[in-house]
């Protein structure tokens, strides 16, 4: 039996800005708008086979998420080219921000992605955990462990950063 | 707090709506001189939905109706749009398109049905309408299954008046069916 979902452009004008900040914080400015653009694509392939209609936001976040994570693993199996413009492979970063957000991208993998699930898209940590597949006790460790790494990184940079 | 507020709120002014795909139905929201309309397709394009009902009324509706994966596509939507437009301006009798009325029970299927030969220009009444689809006594319900017409104006519910030629109820409001049976008297 299928369940009585809204129009999916509802979801689309209510969770946009929030699925582009998830896939900005966790794939950068340039891939980002891909990865946002690719999770609703999936989304709305999925959306009328939806079984469980209680919770629309997780479920795109969740979605954008495990987005984000393919395509950095398909990113890192590509080979890369050595001898080109090693200097300029990376633009530097120029602003505090930038800084942040590439930190963010520096972090494990799953330490970035629940941090940025609990602080980014606003989930709570039952949510993340959901997620990641796991306990809502590990997530609250992984956030905590990204937030110590950043700070460190980040030095006092950033005193927005968990003060 | 969070740690990120502010780096988010600068954010937020980089980002930029996704464009998506071809759902099952595109819609787009018209603005007439009668007002604005919500105007549908099911993909590839047969118009289901031409209402004065609101966005979330009518998006609500085909959801259920026909799939949940419904977008705003006015580019899909571009030849209605025209065509309505040249039929306010009162130079088209009729909209050319493929139309199905899925969003409508059965009773109001077949009185929409009668609609197909009321010709531009002339105006039939309810009891005819009754009448002409087995139910003489039914004048009311037809009333009700006209104003429940999911596409009007291209299905032309506007040419049903009282049988004592006042004008009787319309979607759209007493103004716009004065509107319509005017443009089409050539006036």
């Amino acid at each position: 039996m299928t369940v009585a979902v809204p129009p999916f452009q509802r979801l689309v004008d209510e969770h946009w800005r929030d699925v582009a900040r998830l896939a900005f914080a966790l794939a950068g400015p340039q891939e980002g708008e891909d990865v946002a653009q690719q999770a609703w694509v999936k989304a709305l392939a999925a959306y009328p086979s939806l079984v469980d209609a209680r919770n629309l936001r997780s479920w795109l976040l969740t979605i954008t998420a495990h987005t984000a994570t393919d395509h950095h693993r398909s990113r890192a199996r590509r080979p890369r080219p050595t001898d080109e413009l090693p200097e300029r492979a990376v633009p530097p970063a120029e602003t505090t921000d930038d800084r942040l957000w590439e930190q963010v991208r520096a972090l494990p993998e799953r330490q970035r992605t629940a941090v940025v699930l609990h602080y980014v898209a606003d989930l709570a940590h039952t949510e993340v955990a959901a997620a990641l597949g796991t306990t809502a006790a590990a997530s609250r460790r992984l956030v905590s462990d990204a937030l110590t790494a950043l700070r460190s990184q980040l030095g006092t940079d950033l005193h927005e950063v968990g003060s | 707090m969070n740690p990120f507020d502010l780096a988010l709120r600068r954010l937020d002014e980089r980002l930029r709506p996704p464009r998506l795909p071809i759902g099952d139905v595109s819609y787009a929201l018209h603005d007439t001189g009668l007002g604005q309309l919500v105007l549908a397709v099911a993909e590839p394009g047969t118009v289901v939905a031409c209402s004065y009902d609101d966005e979330a009324a009518v998006t609500e509706h085909l959801a259920r109706a026909l799939s949940p994966r419904v977008l705003r596509r006015p580019d899909r939507l571009d030849t209605l749009r025209r065509q309505l437009d040249e039929y306010l301006e009162g130079r088209r009798r009729n909209i050319d398109l493929p139309t199905s009325t899925v969003l409508a029970t059965p009773f109001t299927q077949n009185v929409l049905e009668v609609l197909r030969s009321v010709p531009y220009g002339s105006t039939t009444s309810y009891g005819d309408v009754a009448r002409a689809i087995g139910e003489p006594q039914a004048s009311r319900a037809v009333g009700n299954a006209l104003g429940a017409n999911p596409i009007c104006i291209v299905l032309p519910c506007h040419r049903v008046v009282r049988g004592d030629g006042s004008l009787g109820g319309y979607a759209g409001g007493a103004e716009a069916k004065h509107f319509l049976l005017e443009l089409e008297r050539g006036s």
